[in-house]
């Protein structure tokens, strides 16, 4: 982890960087925010952790916990809306057992994210599964590429 | 052979991706190589990809030209490209019943466009297309023929106002900018279209960046700044992505970085990645966001025109405001100012989606009838079912009412409807949304948006959201809808920046004109069967054939039924997720 933090560092004092982006280089390489990675940066840069605590809470791009191997992505835009998405997600927090106010299943698995809009308001309601955009999405399509995922899991096995 | 003056160009905006472009792309490549014809041919064939042409809901678009006979295609499926290479391409004999229709046509009938002029023709990744279609001539002009003065004047005369939302005069704000006596001083553009329905930005910059980086050294050189930079979305990998191609590659031309086109005038662009939130659409966030802080506004005066970046005088535009520019620097204020109304001049792009048959961008000439774009241009409602509102301006603006229909859009006349033009977004809703939940939804996003600075924001609209879940489960009590009109009111009045500001207008414009929605929740109904709490689903019986559709469907294992026999809904079970009423075929399953 040090190694990566170092290089870090280092492209941030060659770019200007701030402390923004010394966390969007931080979610890049470890895919959520460390507490140890921010309390190694903190030290070394003589800034109060605290200080990257509160930017990172701020933003929405920032996690503070690991996350699933397959991440759901559901867009929550005014067109998504209308056309539903409320529904859907509720149907895949049922189908993927997420407690109330966990985004991330128990076996991490599955992460379940909402966005703001990702601006794909024509084919609404979007999901993205693994990067791969779903636009028209039904229950029952999100539902089955979901078991899909969960099936090519099971016979890996 | 014929294919040699063949131009295939696939739509490859993020609608275009989405629905499968680069797939599609790829089979055209492979078909016309195993067709034989690529070996002669592929040199002459061109493959563009472009931008956003506007009716994402009919992609994959694809244009196939040959000798300037254009024929486009709508719906393409990678699965289809053979055919169109076999029969039009080889035989030229276009595969009509593929082709798009009157509605694609309609679409484009009544729309004008300025800044959307090369979005969805040129290739965004290719400069040369932008320069061959008289791209930096404006730059070129202004940079060696103008003083900044007189490009100020030329602004000023257009009228062009901010496309972002406020409206205010762009001329101005660039001449106070000027006026400044600051060594430093910095040009912003503001992409980080934050507003759920709306992607005029993110369209506009993957389908002509040049454009927005045209306008934007235009525009620093007019205020005497040599630092810019672009404050965009993450969530916006493409657009990112093209953009900084653009800035290279204009870099490498000479349009940015020391003595541009062999003036004395230097200037460079950075691009900054916003992290995701709202709020730092507002200019002052934005500067604390760049500055790599919490994205907090900060109360004005003093503006940024005087006091922003790193404390110097700071201009930000939104994109389709510098993209308009160097449009109207090549064409004249004139030409500009003669669109438009007398107040709101030139073209305003919208998102036009929700409910919409042809649902997509579009720019129109600013002082347009609502109803055109809806029934015009759009096509009309989705499904033939009955328009109810048509909401514009995101979660700060409000809702137009289906009965107000020729309301002409420009920024007075939506204002004086109770909403506002805002960024662009347009969504429409029809009898099926219910105008409590629309409100709700609005209020749900601004409350976890608001940055928690100032009180009345922070605390209102937390109430307010609190207020509104209780009507809409059913929970409402008397009194409820003046206290909504009450606290927004005060909201309104004491909050510290725009978000809170305009966070109760959603309330205010659905309680305006659909006060009797309101009223039906006090009393337990949902007249659009939305809110979840206030209905339930069963199955007709003698509608169901037991085909299991919708047990199969169901996550919560609340439907139980043999083959072939009547099948149930238990509602203590049903988590009201509505999978059984999308997958039934025979209209089954009811909702009330």
């Amino acid at each position: 982890m040090e190694k990566t933090l170092e290089k870090i560092l280092k492209d941030t004092r060659e770019n200007e960087g701030n402390l923004i982006s010394i966390l969007q280089d931080i979610e890049n390489a470890f895919g959520y925010i460390p507490e140890n990675a921010v309390n190694w940066l903190a030290s070394k840069l003589d800034i109060n952790p605290s200080i990257f605590y509160g930017i990172a809470t701020f933003y929405a791009q920032f996690h503070l916990k690991p996350r699933g191997k397959n991440i759901i992505t559901a867009c929550c835009g005014t067109a998504c809306h209308v056309k539903g998405s409320d529904r859907l997600i509720n149907g895949l927090k049922q189908e993927l057992a997420l407690p109330e106010g966990e985004e991330t299943t128990k076996n991490m698995e599955f992460t379940l994210e909402k966005v703001n809009c990702i601006g794909a308001c024509s084919i609404a309601p979007v999901f993205i599964i693994n990067k791969k955009v779903h636009g028209k999405a039904s229950a029952d399509k999100l539902i089955k590429e979901i078991r899909s995922i969960k099936g090519s899991k099971n016979e890996g096995k | 052979m014929k294919a040699n003056n063949t131009v295939i160009k696939v739509c490859m905006g993020t609608g275009g991706i989405a629905a499968g472009g680069s797939e599609v792309i790829d089979a055209f490549r492979t078909e016309l190589n195993t067709a034989g014809i690529a070996a002669t041919v592929e040199k002459n064939c061109l493959m563009h990809k472009v931008g956003c042409r506007g009716l994402c809901a009919k992609d994959v678009l694809v244009d196939v030209i040959i000798n300037k006979e254009k024929t486009t295609y709508q719906y393409i499926k990678p699965e289809m490209v053979s055919r169109i290479v076999k029969e039009h391409i080889i035989e030229n004999n276009p595969v009509i019943d593929w082709a798009v229709g009157d509605d694609y046509h309609n679409f484009h009938k009544k729309q004008l466009k300025v800044v959307l002029s090369d979005c969805g023709s040129i290739d965004p990744e290719d400069i040369d297309a932008y320069i061959n279609g008289k791209g930096y001539e404006a730059a070129r002009k202004v940079l060696t023929t103008l003083k900044p003065e007189e490009a100020i004047e030329e602004i000023k005369a257009s009228g062009l106002r901010g496309r972002g939302g406020a409206g205010f005069p762009t001329g101005v704000k660039w001449e106070v900018a000027r006026k400044q006596n600051s060594k430093q001083k910095y040009i912003i553009c503001n992409a980080d279209e934050g507003d759920p329905g709306a992607f005029m930005d993110r369209s506009v910059i993957e389908g002509n960046p040049h454009a927005v980086i045209e306008g934007m050294i235009i525009g620093a050189y007019a205020i005497g700044s040599d630092k810019g930079y672009v404050y965009i979305r993450a969530e916006y990998p493409l657009a990112v992505e093209r953009l900084r191609k653009a800035l290279s590659d204009a870099k490498t031309k000479g349009f940015l970085g020391k003595d541009i086109l062999g003036t004395k005038f230097s200037f460079d662009i950075k691009v900054k990645l916003g992290a995701g939130a709202f709020v730092c659409g507002e200019e002052t966030a934005l500067i604390a966001s760049i500055e790599g802080q919490r994205g907090m506004p900060r109360a004005k005066p003093p503006f940024p025109v005087y006091s922003g970046l790193w404390g110097q005088p700071t201009v930000i535009n939104n994109v389709e405001t510098f993209a308009n520019v160097p449009y109207i620097i090549r064409n004249g204020a004139k030409w500009f100012s003669s669109f438009g109304t007398e107040k709101s001049k030139g073209t305003k792009v919208f998102a036009l989606t929700g409910k919409i048959k042809n649902s997509g961008l579009i720019e129109v000439p600013m002082g347009i009838p609502l109803r055109e774009i809806i029934y015009d241009i759009g096509g009309g409602i989705e499904g033939g079912k009955l328009l109810k509102a048509v909401q514009t301006g995101g979660p700060s603006g409000g809702c137009i009412p289906a009965d107000m229909l020729d309301t002409p859009v420009d920024f007075e006349s939506l204002a004086k409807a109770g909403s506002i033009v805002g960024s662009g977004g347009m969504v429409v809703l029809d009898e099926d949304n219910c105008m409590v939940n629309m409100a709700q939804y609005f209020l749900q996003f601004t409350q976890m948006e608001s940055c928690g600075k100032c009180v009345p924001c922070r605390i209102g609209t937390k109430r307010l959201l609190e207020i509104l879940d209780r009507i809409t489960k059913g929970k409402g009590k008397e009194g409820d809808i003046e206290l909504l009109e009450k606290l927004s009111a005060d909201i309104k009045a004491a909050s510290l920046c725009g978000l809170g500001q305009t966070a109760p207008n959603p309330i205010l414009s659905t309680i305006k004109y659909f006060r009797n929605e309101y009223e039906a929740h006090l009393k337990g109904k949902c007249p659009a069967a939305v809110c979840k709490e206030l209905l339930t689903y069963y199955i007709l019986e003698e509608f169901c054939k037991g085909c299991g559709a919708c047990l199969r469907a169901c996550p919560s294992k609340a439907i139980t039924g043999e083959k072939k026999k009547l099948h149930k809904i238990d509602p203590a079970v049903c988590i009201k997720c509505g999978a059984c009423f999308d997958v039934c075929k025979f209209k089954a399953v009811k909702k009330e």
